[in-house]
């Protein structure tokens, strides 16, 4: 790791109350600054490799909120990643790893037979049975968390269902490629339905190549580093050959992800090219707010918005999906008391560190109870799990839907 | 440490809360100053103010030194702590009392100076002081480094806000000053004695502080200055108008450049300096004074004078300011910053000065600060991997200090003198400075175990 990324940190604590876990803790070691020195003094030889040290560090939920609160231009959260990444190098990877990096994320088609007996589950009704008998705690936790995060699934993930091309509506103004992310297709399908409707309503014709693979960012988090490349390599391929004015995706972690791949294969000008069409889906429509403002029907519902670590943090995606929240009439929308602060769902962490995720996401359930909205909107998959399952269990009553699909229900005037 | 030791201070605050393990240790060993480090034998996040009083009584008995630690973003190394016992004081953030008929406000130390603003503002008050640092640092750190702040030249300083205070002595004692009335004559006036004592003689546990109404009225404005002299002098002519706004604040070239790069707010990057002003109190009066303000940089050759439009664009104005020490660290690793003070009208001089050690030593220095207050903010940028430089930077500020102290100035305005510039300190309150001050650190701590090795 770069030795100036690390003493640029000047340890001026301005990233202190950005940081979730130090909210939390208020320990040093659970801060930005304290991860960040933690790195340098291992590799100043002050510290080693202890178990107590990979400990703290792999509490950082790489939101990367400190990174925007740095003014030195200091990522902790990247730092720790990367770390990680670089310790573990690929080598070792375990067994459910190996399984979930090699065999199944480069397949999607593997990754979505693999699920097919989870849905079969969750619609025999056996699920319900579970769930009653609480048959789940018998399994280790992180599986029984597993299972309570997940929502019903759709009857096919989406990849296998969309059109490869969907025409334009209207007068054909461009071409996008869709990029569709896992869990998107896999979990939320209907709210990716609703991405690829609200772009052809504006006039594009939307691509999305079957052979696309996940984004890579599972690799990146296990130290995958020759997973990540390939699954790069394979992306840069299948869009390559599509003549689109933007990549678009409507997940925060894939977007994030993708317009790094032109730093993954530096050097590649096919990737950095690939990276430089990536767009959220709400910076494309933030560009269509006038066609869209008059295609919205009305929709009287009081709304708040939750910033994704990886749209907001990552991205710099801030207005973009509050200006389309307060196009659509009779909105009422209601800003979020520090809405960039993770919800602790971050990946696998909320699998992982159970304890900790849990308070973060008490916290966050708790500003969206003050602002007394009916709806939560935001815009990552992970979000989408995490929030529902928090609102589920803490704030019945307000719901939670992804920015298209709020934005798709409106162009139907429905609720 | 000894394990028994330890095992009792675990009964005080719980095992969770005592940290021993080496990782801690190492990342409780600084604080935000730059080059200084020094572990601590044990960390503790006490709950509670009683509880810290059963902590001071145990280590008095030991003979165990207790550094008190509020955020740790003290730029004067105040709260490093040499094998003894730091004590955090984050997890005691309760803001006990807002008394709107008295017009107080009282807090446990640990409470976020940020949040109080929020809690008091929500009622129409006002709780001045406002460090660069006010997001992150604590009332405890504020009062013992009797911090300042952007609205520092209007509104006074820390120490013209504590009106009470709860202090742990060295041996556990509580000692209770001040209090809620507006006059108090009593005896020797211990507050402000303890404010600024950066931790020597005792640990604060409650803290009383004066509100005031919040002003009605606030405009915020931005000049430019091709010539550095001219921003000085205009701050010299802002005052001598009898105009005293909220903010007065100034930005040089480099620092502009850092800030930009970090806030994107729009700066000017062709520039020598920035003048961030802030008038606030009746509408009427504010605009009046603003309006002052202008011609009066109109009249030092201001290049453009912009006024913020709305309450937003002046907070973004401000909170770039405020990134200022932090976005120096852009161009290199180390930042060494200064608090040389000097009467305002010695402000233009002074930026003279620094300049022209910075050409002599071959060094970079961004200069910002409360200009309004004569409080600048010389900051060296060097890399501390680099001896020579790092001597050279030495060398130069021991000059700007001995400028400063000629001025009638001093060696630090706000962030206290901690170990960083211990040495200084003869030089400005001379022997018999440094033997009251002895004799009084005795009266309060003869064992000598409260943050020892601070101040002289
Ligand atoms: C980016 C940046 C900007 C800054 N801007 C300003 C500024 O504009 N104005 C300014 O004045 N300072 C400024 N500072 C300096 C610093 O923020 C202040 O000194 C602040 O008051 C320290 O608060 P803290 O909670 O971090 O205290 P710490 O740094 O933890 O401690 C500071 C001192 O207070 C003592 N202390 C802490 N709590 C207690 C207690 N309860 N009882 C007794 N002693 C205690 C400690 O022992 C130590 O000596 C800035 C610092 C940074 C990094
Ligand atoms: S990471 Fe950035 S904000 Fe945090 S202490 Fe270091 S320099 Fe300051
Ligand atoms: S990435 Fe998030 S959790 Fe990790 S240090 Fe930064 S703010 Fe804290």
């Amino acid at each position: 790791m770069d030795y100036v990324k690390l003493i640029n940190c000047m340890r001026c604590g301005m990233c202190l109350p950005a940081c979730p876990t130090y909210k939390e803790t208020f320990l040093e070691t659970a801060s930005p600054r304290g991860r960040v020195a933690l790195i340098r003094k291992l590799q100043e030889g002050e510290l080693d490799q202890s178990e107590r040290l990979l400990e703290y560090l792999s509490l950082c939920l790489d939101c990367q909120a400190c990174a925007s609160a740095c003014p030195c231009g200091v990522n902790a959260g990247e730092l720790v990643a990367e770390f990680t990444c670089e310790r573990k190098g690929g080598e070792g990877l375990s067994f459910m790893e190996e399984l979930i990096l090699r065999r199944l994320l480069p397949h999607p088609d593997r990754l979505e037979a693999a699920l097919a007996p989870m849905r079969l589950y969750q619609r025999t009704g056996l699920q319900k049975l579970v769930r009653k008998l609480g048959v789940m705690k018998l399994f280790p936790e992180p599986l029984e968390r597993m299972e309570g995060l997940l929502p019903n699934l759709p009857a096919r993930p989406l990849r296998q269902t969309i059109a490869e091309v969907t025409p334009a509506r209207g007068e054909e103004r461009g071409t996008v490629a869709f990029f569709l992310g896992c869990v998107m297709s896999l979990v939320f399908s209907e709210a990716s339905r609703a991405t690829v409707r609200l772009l052809s309503e504006l006039g594009y014709r939307v691509v999305t190549p079957r052979n696309q693979v996940c984004c890579g960012a599972p690799n990146m988090l296990s130290g995958d580093l020759a997973g990540l490349k390939e699954a790069v390599r394979t992306n840069v391929a299948v869009f390559g050959g599509i003549e689109a004015d933007f990549i678009v995706t409507d997940c925060g972690g894939c977007g994030a992800e993708l317009k790094h791949y032109g730093h993954h294969l530096e050097g590649d000008p096919e990737a950095a090219a690939f990276s430089a069409k990536v767009r959220d889906i709400s910076q494309v429509l933030a560009l269509h707010r006038e066609e869209l403002r008059a295609k919205l029907k009305p929709l009287p519902v009081t709304v708040t918005y939750h910033d994704p670590c990886h749209i907001a943090h990552c991205q710099g995606i801030r207005r973009e999906p509050r200006d389309l929240l307060r196009l659509i009439p009779g909105v009422e929308y209601r800003e979020l008391e520090a809405a960039d602060a993770c919800c602790g769902s971050a990946g696998t962490y909320n699998i992982a560190k159970p304890e900790m995720a849990d308070r973060i996401l008490t916290r966050k359930i708790a500003t969206i109870r003050a602002t007394g909205a009916e709806l939560l909107v935001t815009g990552n998959p992970g979000c989408l799990l995490q929030l529902r399952k928090g609102l589920a269990e803490q704030l019945p009553g307000v719901g939670i839907v992804h920015v298209t699909e709020l934005l798709a229900r409106s162009l139907d005037g429905a609720a | 440490m000894e394990q028994s030791f330890i095992n009792e201070l675990k009964t005080i605050v719980g095992e969770q809360y005592t940290l021993t393990d080496r990782e801690s240790l190492a990342v409780y060993g600084y604080d935000s100053t730059p080059e200084l480090e020094s572990r601590p034998g044990v960390v503790l996040l006490p709950g509670s103010p009683p509880e810290v009083a059963r902590i001071m009584a145990l280590c008095h008995g030991a003979g165990i030194s207790v550094t008190p630690r509020g955020s740790g973003t003290n730029l004067s190394g105040g709260s490093l702590s040499g094998g003894g016992v730091v004590v955090q004081t984050s997890r005691m953030n309760r803001i006990v009392e807002v008394d709107e008929e008295n017009l107080t406000a009282t807090v446990e130390p640990g409470v976020i100076t940020s949040a109080l603003h929020r809690e008091v503002e929500g009622r129409g008050l006002f709780y001045p002081p406002d460090p660069g640092s006010m997001n992150i640092s604590t009332m405890g750190g504020n009062v013992a480094e009797n911090s300042g702040g952007l609205r520092g030249l209007k509104y006074g300083v820390t120490a013209d806000y504590v009106m009470g205070l709860t202090t742990v002595l060295a041996d556990g004692e509580l000692l209770r000053t001040g209090g809620k009335a507006v006059k108090d004559v009593a005896g020797y006036s211990l507050n402000p004695l303890l404010v600024s004592s950066e931790g020597t003689l005792g640990f604060f546990t409650a803290i009383t502080v004066k509100l005031i109404p919040k002003p009605r009225a606030k405009i915020t404005m931005l000049a430019h200055f091709p010539e550095l002299n001219q921003a000085a002098l205009a701050v010299s002519a802002i005052i001598a108008a009898k105009v005293i706004p909220a903010t007065l604040e100034f930005l040089d070239k480099v620092t502009i450049k850092c800030v930009e790069d970090y806030s994107h707010v729009g700066l000017p990057l062709d520039v020598d300096a920035v003048l961030l002003i802030e008038v606030d109190g009746h509408p009427a009066v504010v605009a009046e004074e603003a309006a002052s303000v202008e011609e009066i940089c109109k009249r030092h050759r201001c290049s453009f004078f912009q006024t913020a439009k709305d309450a937003d664009e002046a907070l973004k104005l401000a909170t770039a300011r405020r990134t200022a020490l932090s976005a120096l660290a852009r161009l290199k690793p180390t930042t060494i910053l200064e608090d040389a003070t000097v009467p305002r009208s010695c402000i233009a001089p002074m930026l003279q000065v620094i300049q022209e050690t910075a050409r002599k030593y071959n060094l970079t220095i961004g200069t910002f600060g409360h200009a309004g207050d004569g409080n600048l903010h010389p900051t060296c940028l060097t890399d501390e991997r680099d001896k020579d430089e790092i001597a050279r930077a030495h060398a130069a500020f021991d000059e700007i200090f001995d400028a400063a102290i000629a001025m009638g100035g001093t060696i630090t305005g706000e962030h206290g003198v901690g170990l960083a510039k211990k040495r200084y300190l003869p030089r400005l309150v001379g022997e018999s400075g440094i033997k009251v001050m002895r004799g009084i650190k005795n009266a309060f701590d003869p064992k000598g175990i409260l943050n020892p090795g601070k101040v002289f």
